[in-house]
């Protein structure tokens, strides 16, 4: 199993009265709302918090991009991760992902990851997200009908520069570049690719053939996604992929551990309703942009990924949410179990954990994660025996790495040139 | 009108064809419609159909008719409509367009202005004024719009809604997919926003040209008007009073009798 501890990055600070004040959490956020100085601390301690989940043994930890967005403050997960790189050692650095249509060119994301994987020995994890309609359509401005074109192209261009060793010329129809020849080239060859989807059988299709990792990113947890996990395991069948291994595929749950279950909703459940009430109160007229989806998806009626459930959030108790499986959460027995079904029922390798839950201060969340890291986690290490060797879909860190911190001390400096200290 | 299809280069295309077809009243005029599509039952068509013949063609992806993944930007939407003209045989036909379609219009005539010597623009899409932003159609939900569309919002309601069943999943599929189908279409032209570089243009269009507008348009308001009307020199202006942006459907007689003014 690889489990690796994700952080959306929420802005803790919403009001009470966000969603009878305002329309969306997304797209046209009242930027009043944002308080630079307290973002100063926001970054800093979730930056410390990611840290610290890579010194309890997880096997990544991970960060995303969204704009304009009060529960996601990482328009660019790479400086992120960049940051992370420098003060971990080797934990995957899970960067899930860049919505490479945005970028112009696309060169940019197989330069930056490029970078990422250097700097990291080798640690990073690309992801190729084609990027919510509102990230994409209502944010950035691209012509729904065209984003996949687009993403399909930044794609194969993006491949190419990692791996062909000479320059060449790029005529495609979104970019037009004479010497595409990027300096440096990543680490890994190459690094191993997830593509978060929600559902369509275009993207299943797109990882079969490619031999990348199909991540669910869905808030609303295991129960609800088992029809779309098995329409993708169907395809894998159908499509005579060599194998079935789990590590085909990712799910992202929230995940909230205490010493038992009562403490843990004692703990939590005003954190979780921060999160399902605040900060998924997105505007319906930003879910969807006409032509952003393909029709074959709509009319195989896949659930959008962020359709919520009959009546909303909302309406939804901390008993509702656990029972719905939407957040697994309890005891670390209670937990173990649930996770054990997530993983067994949608057959995973990956599982991306939303630990860091809404406005949840930083001691609890350290509680919650160190409590999954040590009493939870080690008992789903052996979850896919037949499996354990399939290295394709996860990181390969160099032996030996460089360590912050490696300069020679000013003596030695001064030394070079016959001076004294 | 009779439903019909004609092969272009990229798609066959779907149109609405009928009206008196020689003598007086029988001059040809291509109808360009809105994002939100026509169908044969058109009110405004009927209207114009007493007078001209009328072709009405459908944009691909709109109605039943086919999708085209060729039409990317708006030259290949402009090129493409001026591969209809020329397939359905018509040489110079009278040009109208309401709102996007108003845009295809004006983009065709100032790509050929020499093949274009009447033009109908009924409140176009296809200028941006900073002080005048126009709503974004394409985030809104379907309760919202006729608060934007129409002149008499509670009429309009009662017009979009006739036949809405949301609580049928089935419908809701349709629905979805033709919106997808349709507004897809419209975004290649309309998203994010509807300026494609048509201002750089408009000098270039030589036709008769009459623009209308409704007094009540919320949705392009009639300050557009004037940007049109300082864009195409000798344009006449003519406003409907107690008129939206769908005024088609509202006025499609006092519409129909402004655009009579190219004749």
């Amino acid at each position: 199993m690889k489990f690796t501890w994700f952080n959306l990055m929420p802005w803790p600070y919403l009001p009470d009265d966000f969603r009878e004040k305002h329309r969306s959490v997304w797209v046209d956020i009242d930027s009043r709302l944002f308080d630079p100085a307290k973002g100063h601390e926001v970054y800093n301690s979730y930056m410390d918090m990611l840290e610290y989940a890579g010194t309890l043994g997880f096997d990544g930890i991970g960060v995303n991009e969204h704009h304009q967005n009060g529960y996601g403050i990482m328009p660019s997960p790479n400086i992120i991760a960049a940051g992370l790189a420098r003060r971990t050692s080797d934990v995957g650095l899970v960067v899930l992902g860049n919505s490479i249509a945005l970028y112009n060119p696309p060169t940019r994301v197989a330069e930056e990851f490029a970078m990422l994987d250097c700097i990291s020995g080798g640690r990073l994890v690309a992801g190729f997200p084609v990027g919510t309609s509102m990230d994409t359509n209502y944010c950035y401005g691209q012509i729904p009908a065209l984003t996949r074109e687009k993403y399909q192209e930044a794609h194969d261009l993006i491949r190419r520069a990692w791996s062909d060793p000479d320059p060449f010329a790029w005529n495609g129809r979104y970019n037009k570049l004479r010497h595409v020849n990027i300096w440096p080239r990543p680490i890994q060859d190459p690094p191993p690719i997830h593509i978060p989807g929600g559902g369509s059988v275009e993207t299943y299709d797109f990882c079969i053939d490619n031999t990348y990792s199909y991540s669910y990113l869905s808030f609303s947890g295991y129960i609800r996604a088992k029809a779309l996990m098995q329409g993708y395991w169907d395809r894998v069948a159908e499509r005579n992929a060599p194998d079935e291994s789990p590590y085909r595929a990712g799910f992202a749950q929230t995940i909230c551990v205490a010493d038992t279950d009562e403490e843990a909703e004692r703990l939590y459940s005003e954190h979780v309703s921060y999160f399902y009430n605040r900060c998924l109160h997105v505007y319906g007229g930003f879910a969807d942009a006409p032509g952003y989806r393909t029709i074959k998806t709509i009319q195989t009626g896949a659930l959008s990924q962020y359709a919520p459930p009959v009546g909303g959030y909302s309406e939804l108790t901390w008993k509702d949410l656990i029972d719905q499986g939407h957040v697994i959460a309890g005891s670390p027995e209670t937990v173990r179990q649930r996770m054990e079904d997530l993983i067994k029922g949608l057959n995973v390798g990956n599982v991306f954990c939303l630990m860091h839950v809404g406005n949840m201060p930083m001691d609890k969340c350290m509680h919650s994660t160190k409590l999954f890291a040590e009493k939870v986690m080690p008992h789903l290490r052996d979850m896919f025996p037949d499996y354990k060797d399939d290295d394709r879909f996860w990181c390969k860190p160099l032996a030996k790495q460089v360590k912050p911190g490696s300069l020679p001390v000013e003596k030695e400096v001064a030394a070079l040139v016959g001076g004294k200290d | 009108m009779e439903t019909k299809t004609v092969q272009t280069h990229h798609v066959p295309v779907r149109y609405f064809e009928g009206g008196p077809s020689s003598g007086k009243g029988g001059e040809p005029l291509v109808y360009l419609h809105g994002a939100g599509g026509i169908t044969a039952e058109d009110p405004f068509l009927a209207k114009l159909a007493e007078s001209y013949h009328v072709y009405a063609p459908l944009l691909p992806g709109y109605g039943d008719s086919e999708e085209c993944g060729e039409l990317r930007e708006m030259l290949d939407i402009t090129l493409h409509s001026w591969d209809v003209v020329d397939a359905l045989g018509l040489k110079d036909p009278i040009l109208v367009g309401h709102s996007m379609g108003g845009m295809i219009a004006a983009e065709m005539a100032a790509i050929a202005p020499n093949d274009v010597s009447r033009l109908g623009l009924i409140c176009p899409a296809g200028l941006w004024l900073d002080d005048h932003p126009i709503p974004d159609i394409f985030a809104m939900l379907p309760y919202e719009l006729p608060a934007v569309l129409f002149h008499d919002v509670e009429a309009g309601t009662a017009l979009m809604t006739a036949g809405v069943t949301l609580d049928d999943p089935e419908w809701l599929k349709g629905f979805l997919v033709q919106n997808a189908r349709q507004m897809g279409m419209a975004g290649k032209i309309l998203f994010p926003v509807p300026d494609r570089g048509l201002s750089q243009r408009l000098y270039r269009v030589k036709a008769k040209t009459v623009l209308v507008w409704g007094d009540g348009d919320k949705l392009i308001v009639p300050a557009y008007a004037h940007a049109w009307k300082k864009a195409i020199g000798g344009a006449e202006f003519v406003s409907i009073p107690e008129a939206g942006h769908l005024m088609t459907l509202e006025k499609p007689e006092h519409v129909a009798k402004a655009i009579s003014r190219l004749a």
